[in-house]
């Protein structure tokens, strides 16, 4: 009860927020994932400014040509400048990724919400269900709609997100089942409060950590997800960039030019290490058991 | 019927109360809850009837499982779905037991408040107390956001949070033990209410804190004539500011009296077991335990429960379900052999 340690200007919300800051700048690893993603997220959105070449601009006087002053990474079998189309592709992968996630908590959170809150014969449909399509592997499944779906990037980003409900119905459904045994849930039902006014202010507000840290956890799936499907030709379609179709593109010239696969394999190596880097340290901060 | 003479038939109390001149604001009467669990039904609750005056403080005393807490939460509908609640339980014209959950909810937080055992987890972590209390505000009462907020102030106030304009704004984190259970007094005591049920509001507490919740609770009866029910195991805190005390054993009213007569002439064996198992300064006695334990409640009882652990059992108690039988005004008991100890 002694205010000695408070600094008076600070409101208590502030203060938490300062000491969440703190507790993350106290992790080298997830500040660097937290600036590598946003320089991912900022050269997609920036990619028509800062790309040196347009992404299909081709140049027949340098084909498959070596890194060089003109060419920072060399240019493709076309004469293309390879990292502009990094660049350009990074568009691709950070739609899919982020756009697929949040598409996935749209559709799971409330669905496993209400599963667990309210139980029943419901739940018992809804985990059931869950189980088996958790059965499938995540790419089979993003594969498996992809292909009905047709492919383009936008039915990528919704198999993907589809592919990733399951998951996240799991762990809000998990959530829900603990939150709703809360004392102040309890306390709350005893002060007259209604179903929903419960759901939306004691539930949900209390699993939204565990729900951003998922959410971030699951970018980087999905990223490679989608380099997986236009790899496989059921993302995004030749001549737009993405990574994974300059993989599969440099894929015919692997023995004279490697490089041409290796650059789009390291920026989705390097994007989703930083998106994975970036969660577990939200983890790390959000998570009270593992205060440092 | 037993065979035992009795002064009063069984059930009466109501009447007796009515007699002693107080209103009363709650009136419970034949209260069972029994619990539909895997293994078969649990009577955790049998044929209980009490009343609550106005401005009074009621003990409910037993130990764990005995039903005192599921009693309370029976009443405002608190209790699983595998509860099955019968009875009446007369609060301001409506039956508690017959209402509808939306009316009930009208009931819940705004006429009869509940605090609970645990302050380190009643209150959301989300939110700071202000606003978890403004909530109770703002839903019972349709205050603004504004108005809310400054009743919550005043509300810390009236539970002697110091600092409460600042204490407003912080989250249930920033507070200790004791700092949180006035809070939970505060939200339960936001709109007023008629009854306040204190579910064991100290246990969790150090001594000291203890006393100064107690202290608050007999202020806030004082001041706003709360009437206050007090359910603990710990007959010291009763012994502190109950007006009146209910003892309960296995799901049933064993003794209920006026706290002075309950502690004067105990007349339940079991009674008198526990008040020779509280510590007093300066005794240097070994304290007693009542020997055994606590029986199952699987079945309706067809003898006196607490049989097995009473020095006085016989052959009738062994065979016969005592009924209670006021043997003094207001001072009621379930016992074959009642009287002081020998």
């Amino acid at each position: 009860m002694s205010y000695v340690d408070v600094a008076p200007a600070l409101t208590p919300r502030a203060r938490r927020r300062r000491i969440l800051r703190r507790r993350f700048l106290r992790r080298p690893l997830a500040v660097v994932g937290l600036v590598v993603a946003l320089a991912f997220v900022l050269g997609a959105i920036l990619a028509p400014v800062i790309a040196p070449y347009s992404a299909s601009a081709t140049d027949f006087n340098s084909v498959l040509g070596h890194p060089s002053g003109k060419h920072l990474l060399g240019t493709d079998e076309l004469g293309r400048d390879v990292l502009s189309r990094i660049i350009w592709g990074s568009r691709a992968s950070i739609e899919a990724g982020v756009l697929s996630v949040l598409l996935a908590m749209v559709v799971a959170v409330p669905i496993g919400l209400a599963a667990g809150y309210f139980r029943g014969w419901v739940d018992t449909v809804i985990a059931r269900l869950t189980d088996v399509l958790l059965a499938f592997p995540f790419l089979i499944l993003a594969v498996g709609l992809a292909a009905i779906l047709g492919p383009s990037l936008s039915n990528a980003t919704l198999a993907l997100g589809i592919g990733a409900v399951p998951a996240l119905i799991r762990i809000a459904r998990g959530e829900a089942l603990a939150l709703r045994e809360e004392d102040y849930v309890r306390a709350a039902v005893a002060n007259g409060a209604g179903e929903f006014r419960i759901i939306a202010r004691h539930v949900l507000p209390n699993m939204l950590s565990t729900l951003i840290v998922q959410g971030t956890v699951l970018i980087p799936t999905a990223i490679i997800g989608e380099a997986v499907l236009s790899y496989l030709g059921l993302g995004v379609q030749p001549p737009t960039p993405s990574w994974g179709v300059m993989l599969s593109d440099a894929q015919s010239y692997l023995t004279q030019a490697p490089m041409l696969a290796v650059y789009p394999g390291l920026a989705i190596f390097i994007c989703s290490l930083s998106f994975n880097l970036l969660g577990d340290g939200l983890r790390d901060i959000l998570d009270p058991r593992t205060t440092r | 019927m037993s065979g035992v003479g009795s002064t009063e038939p069984p059930r009466s109390e109501g009447a007796g109360f009515a007699g002693a001149g107080a209103e009363a604001v709650l009136h419970v009467e034949d209260l069972s809850v029994r619990f539909e669990t895997d293994d078969g039904p649990v009577h955790a609750v049998d044929r209980l009837s009490f009343s609550l005056e106005e401005g009074e403080v009621l003990g409910v005393v037993g130990e764990s499982g005995c039903g005192k807490s599921v009693t309370f939460m029976s009443l405002l509908r608190l209790l699983p779905e595998t509860a099955v609640v019968t009875g009446r339980a007369a609060f301001r014209g409506v039956d508690l037991i017959a209402a509808s959950t939306a009316k009930l909810r009208r009931v819940r937080g705004r006429e009869i408040a509940f605090v609970f055992q645990e302050p380190m987890t009643s209150l959301n972590p989300a939110f700071t107390v202000g606003n978890q209390i403004g909530e109770v505000l703002r839903r019972h009462l349709g205050m603004s956001r504004r108005a809310a907020c400054g009743r919550a102030i005043e509300l810390l106030d009236l539970v002697r949070i110091p600092v409460a304009a600042r204490r407003v704004d912080e989250y249930p984190h920033q507070l200790s033990g004791g700092m949180r259970q006035r809070v939970m007094i505060a939200m339960a005591l936001a709109c007023d209410p008629k009854v306040l049920i204190a579910d064991e509001p100290t246990t969790a507490l150090d001594v000291t804190i203890q006393a100064g919740i107690l202290d608050l609770m007999r202020d806030i009866r004082e001041r706003l004539g709360t009437s206050i029910v007090l359910i603990t195991h710990n007959l010291g805190v009763v012994a502190d500011i109950a007006d009146r005390v209910i003892v309960m054993y296995a799901g049933r009213k064993a003794e209920e009296a006026p706290v002075h007569e309950l502690y004067a002439r105990p007349q339940h064996p079991y009674t008198i077991g526990l008040l020779g198992a509280v510590p007093r300064p300066g005794a240097a006695r070994r304290l007693q335990e009542i020997p055994g334990r606590v029986p199952s409640l699987a079945e309706p009882p067809t003898a006196c429960a607490f049989a097995p652990r009473c020095p006085r059992a016989d052959d009738v108690t062994r065979s016969t379900v005592p009924e209670l039988r006021e043997i003094e005004p207001r001072h009621l008991v379930a016992c074959f052999h009642p009287g002081p100890s020998p």
